[in-house]
């Protein structure tokens, strides 16, 4: 087992890597940047170092800094997290070269399946099931000439991206004409890729992850799946385990799909496959992301495994767990410092933020009551995770300690997320992607 | 001649001016865009007119409501 692992990140999931590495005895060490230097999690962790400055590129994405600061703590392992330089294959080939284990996969996955249009293709060869979809495209006519293939309506996406930046949707080879360079243009802005490719449109299709695991030593399992249909501006909102209202044992064949394809593969450590599952009942890949989720506590909720832990062990070469079963039903819902009506950012101090014990709830935050919240990186403030015994008490937890939770000094999205674990849709489980635009 | 002050809606920084001193404007028009908390926020003329002062540089930070533009028309 490692020694002193430094985490590479900021916020609820440095905390909770922190919370980690105390259960298993292991020292860690925290960086933050000047905006982060009263959060909570530094009193936390064994070590802290500083990264000057704010912005992402000065901090949490200077591999220069992080790689000193590696070092010079002597750290023997470096936890990713999500975000930043988790799936940066250079990042955790720089790791590795200085004898330095990266807590996540071999970074030849991180390559792999950082290419979107390669990773789709990868996991079809494997038997995993795809929508139908096209070659990175570089030019007009072909790309008018596979969407007439796919049949449109079709989605238009940088094969750099992921996350839902630049997808748009296209319904006439016209407007695919129209598009196309633009949709160039911001993927090179965006990506530094101008690669784009072309699927198949769904219409409010669900989006349904299976998270895997997957040892140094050729064994690969599941722990089941998550639905995180609800979002907002492809941003996910709302997930929970089990995905309410689909037949078990159509899902349950998609998992074993997916572990078999990383066990083929040689994939190792955490890893989740993105999935699409539209109307008509059937799945197609969306693309795989290398690291932790952010949604990964609801997964421990109705397992028992502890996700962060296991994914420590297995990259010092563990063994992988037994398989745990589920029981019961977790949901989460992202508390974000933003508008709930604008949903634009709302920054400031929070005078009063006050996060109550409640029973069958899980809170992460990485923010503690006086703190800044500040403009520089991502606006999640809390995960908020409820566990019961049915969807119904699941929900009604949620929305208690969604109510409970005193926020002052900034805005947050807590009535919008109330107003949709409250809607006749959510609660029918009738959930996909477009959800929102109907309550 | 009416003079709207443009105001940014969030606290970040000035990302891109897509605009000069001098453009003519229509109501919606995007100026500029700014960046908070990983995101693009465009700022939108509130009237139509003349763009007659920007008042913000490409990396400045900005606060909510600061006033970031004006517009004569």
């Amino acid at each position: 087992m490692f020694s002193k692992v430094l985490i590479a990140n900021r916020g609820a999931i440095a905390r909770r890597v922190v919370r980690a590495c105390h259960e298993l005895g292991i020292s860690s060490v925290v960086v933050y940047s000047d905006a982060d230097g009263e959060a909570p999690y530094l009193a936390e962790a064994s070590e802290t170092v500083h990264l000057p400055g704010n912005a992402a590129p000065d901090t949490y994405l200077n591999q220069d800094l992080l790689l000193q600061a590696i070092k010079n703590s002597g750290s023997d392992a470096v936890h990713p997290g999500y975000g930043f330089l988790s799936e940066h294959a250079g990042f955790a080939q720089a790791v590795v070269d200085a004898g330095v284990a990266f807590i996540g996969p071999d970074p030849k996955w991180l390559t792999a399946m950082g290419d979107k249009v390669a990773a789709r293709e990868t996991m079809q060869a494997q038997g995993f099931p795809v929508f139908a979809g096209s070659q990175a495209i570089a030019d007009v006519s072909e790309a008018l000439a596979e969407a007439e293939r796919i049949g449109y309506p079709i989605m238009l996406k940088p094969s750099g991206g992921g996350g839902g930046m630049g997808m748009q949707r296209v319904d006439s080879a016209e407007q695919l004409e129209n598009s196309f360079f633009q949709a160039q243009a911001i993927a090179s802005q965006a990506f530094s890729n101008a690669a784009v490719y072309l699927e198949k449109f769904l219409s409010a299709p669900r989006h349904i992850e299976y998270q895997v695991l997957a040892d140094n030593h050729g064994n690969a399992m599941h722990v089941y799946e998550r639905d995180c249909s609800v979002q907002r501006r492809h941003q996910k909102l709302i997930e929970e385990s089990p995905a309410p209202d689909i037949d078990p044992a159509v899902l349950s064949e998609v998992a074993d799909q997916a572990v078999v394809a990383c066990q083929a593969l040689g994939y190792n450590n955490v890893g989740t496959l993105e999935t699409m599952y539209d109307q008509s009942g059937s799945s197609g890949f969306l693309e795989m992301n290398t690291r932790i989720q952010v949604e990964h506590g609801v997964t421990e909720m109705v397992t028992g495994l502890d996700l962060v832990q296991t994914q420590i062990d297995l990259a010092a070469g563990g063994q992988l767990p037994t398989k745990p079963a589920r029981n019961g039903v977790a949901i989460e819902a992202r508390l974000y410092a933003e508008d709930p009506d604008t949903l634009l950012p709302s920054t400031g101090k929070l005078n009063r933020f006050v996060v109550p014990e409640l029973h069958s709830v899980r809170v992460e935050t990485g923010f503690t009551e006086g703190q800044v919240v500040s403009p520089y990186y991502d606006p999640l403030l809390a995960k908020v995770i409820a566990y019961a015994d049915t969807r119904e008490l699941a929900i009604g937890r949620l929305v208690v300690a969604l109510k409970a939770i005193e926020v002052q000094g900034i805005r947050t999205n807590a009535p919008l997320l109330i107003r949709i674990l409250g809607s006749e849709a959510f609660l029918s489980g009738n959930v996909d992607t477009e959800l929102l635009l109907r309550i | 001649m009416a003079r709207h002050d443009v105001e940014s809606e969030v606290t970040g920084n000035v990302w891109k001016i897509q605009l000069e001193v001098g453009a003519s404007v229509a109501e919606g028009d995007v100026i500029m865009i700014l960046e908070s908390m990983k995101m693009e926020i465009p700022v939108e003329a509130p009237a139509a007119g003349t763009l007659a002062e920007i008042l913000v540089a490409e990396e400045d930070q900005v606060e909510e409501e600061q006033v970031v533009a004006v517009i004569e028309g």
